[in-house]
């Protein structure tokens, strides 16, 4: 039997560019803004400290490379420590507000109260009761965080259709069975949208808690690069920050894929395309 | 005073003439026959809609017998699922009688299979296991129910799609899906609410002969709910006609066609009158 050449080509080939160029236009995009960066500064000659060129900021991270380790992996420690903090106790708030309407009116509001506090201005307090450690770092990151966890989850677990769990309960469901066979798996794809939210922030959550005081992590670092005007420094640190929450992005994002395949799972829809 | 609408009427209606006592005791033991299971006597249900009490069912008589298909059908918003909510005990009437399996006490949850109007699957589940959500609430082993649910699937046209998610389904076989989990239920009662009243007609009417094929394989009693009087007459033993709320019912009205039916049947004479009957009572 002889092998559509095709098929093969397809297979190799084709599949892989297809799904690569949808990427093409954030790649190019992204090239040509480095691109009139790197021109800019070489054509007004602009001094390294003011703004180094994107040439200049991949010297620095080379340069910098050593000394970067220990900082990156205290910031993700936070980082985690922290988010994990949010997830554990947002989870359990958002269980607190379904469970009943009583709690939902008591902690709504002040949840909301929460979020218009400025984390900075808390963050000086939180060193003060707590010292230089890892802690004020968590606290910050998890403050940071758990509100979109709380909100999306609470409001996941109330979009339920009443008519789902009217139909389970005519076949003698507990109110336990529609939580855990309706009200929970529902509630799954607007609770990972808040993580996702949450997952974003927290980085930028860790590196605050560390301006306020501490010994390392890329916040201090940055700090450090300021204050001796090394610039390329703080882009390096920039980056890594981005790069960090990126990973962390799509870490959550793969997950949710793994864990709710169904919702995922493309509407029966037959393609048709001309010829 | 409760009325029975049935063959047993007239003869109810010789013993009421006695009058007192004994006449009561009768209507609330005597007049339920063994092989009545869906008995309603004078059912009444309000509500309140934005502060103004509203009647939606203003006592309700009716019965469906044994391996009987009974159909409910009136104008849209009449109160005919507050009937079916009623009837499988999520809501419990103001006034009057819910008599099931010749009881009228007790837990009526869980006694009937209840099919609603949208499919309600599981987006999570796949067909299988949405199929088999019955027999899980009832603490059925997950593997049994799941052969026997096996069994069923080529009998509902699903045999192939068992692990597919319900997205992936057309309208028909989501239909066919949410009837399979309420047969799985195994109840001899079900009430079945305009199951396919968001069908195109084509796949509607596939879906009704399939429908009278199951129902001649499992014979339960079927009490459908739709507005569609050839549906009504087609399907049915007996048709009710609901008024507009407050809903009474203002019509009995038995289908003298054979089983098993065919589609030749439309045409005949005494589908025609059928349906002129329940659209003249419907007031079109």
């Amino acid at each position: 039997m002889i092998e559509d050449p095709r098929k093969g080509a397809r297979r190799g080939w084709a599949v892989p560019w297809e799904r690569l160029s949808q990427y093409l236009p954030a790649v190019t995009m992204t090239v040509l803004l480095l691109t009139v960066w790197q021109a800019a500064t070489m054509i007004w000659d602009i001094q390294k400290w003011l703004l180094p060129s994107p040439v200049q900021i991949g010297r620095a991270a080379v340069e910098a490379r050593q000394l970067l380790g220990p900082h990156i992996w205290q910031t993700a420690k936070e980082t985690l420590l922290g988010f994990a903090v949010a997830l554990g106790a947002g989870t359990l708030l958002a269980l607190a507000i379904d469970f009943s309407p009583t709690l939902r009116r008591a902690i709504y509001p002040l949840l909301v109260v929460s979020q218009t506090i400025p984390t900075i201005a808390i963050a000086p307090l939180l060193v003060i009761w707590l010292g230089y450690g890892i802690w004020p770092k968590i606290i910050v990151v998890g403050l940071v965080c758990f509100f979109p966890i709380v909100v999306s989850l609470a409001d996941g677990l109330r979009s339920a259709d009443p008519d789902l769990i009217a139909l389970l309960q005519s076949m003698g469901a507990t109110r336990r069975d529609v939580f855990f066979k309706v009200r929970w798996p529902g509630a799954m794809p607007a609770f990972f949208s808040g993580v996702k939210i949450a997952i974003t922030y927290s980085v930028i959550g860790a590196i605050m808690g560390e301006w306020v005081g501490a010994s390392r992590g890329l916040g201090i670092f940055m700090l450090r690069a300021t204050n001796s005007f090394r610039t390329d420094w703080v882009f390096v640190a920039i980056g890594i920050i981005a790069l960090m929450s990126i990973v962390l992005f799509l870490l959550v994002a793969a997950l949710e894929r793994a864990l709710l395949p169904w919702y995922y799972t493309a509407e029966r829809e037959e393609r048709w395309e001309e010829l | 005073m409760p009325f029975v609408i049935s063959g047993r009427a007239d003869a109810l209606a010789e013993t009421r003439l006695g009058g007192g006592q004994v006449d009561k005791q009768r209507d609330d033991s005597g007049v339920i026959g063994v092989g009545d299971k869906v008995v309603l006597r004078d059912v009444r249900k309000s509500f309140r809609v934005d502060g103004r009490v509203t009647v939606a069912l203003d006592g309700i008589d009716m019965v469906a017998r044994d391996r009987e298909f009974v159909t409910l059908i009136g104008p849209s918003g009449c109160g005919k699922s507050t009937l079916f909510n009623i009837i499988c005990g999520l809501m419990e009437p103001e006034a009057g009688q819910v008599w099931l399996n010749s009881r009228v006490d007790g837990r009526r949850i869980g006694t009937v299979g209840y099919m609603p109007q949208k499919d309600l699957l599981l987006p999570w589940r796949s067909v299988l296991d949405n199929v088999i959500l019955g027999p899980e609430l009832a603490g059925v082993d997950r593997r049994k129910a799941s052969r026997e649910a096996r069994e069923l699937l080529p009998l509902f046209g699903l045999a192939g799609f068992e692990d597919s998610y319900p997205v992936t389904l057309s309208g028909g076989m989501k239909q066919r899906a949410a009837l399979l989990r309420t047969v799985s239920c195994h109840r001899d009662i079900m009430l079945l609410d305009e199951p396919f009243g968001a069908l195109d007609a084509l796949t509607r009417s596939t879906l009704q002969d399939w429908l009278l094929g199951i129902w001649q394989r499992f014979r339960q009693t079927v009490l459908f709910i739709t507005h569609d009087v050839e549906e009504a007459v087609y399907l049915s033993d007996r048709v009710y006609v609901m008024s507009a709320r407050p809903a009474q019912m203002i019509k009995e009205l038995t289908v003298p066609l054979a089983r098993p039916r065919c589609r030749d049947m439309v045409a005949t004479e005494s589908f025609l009158s059928c349906k002129v009957e329940l659209l003249a009572a419907l007031g079109t």
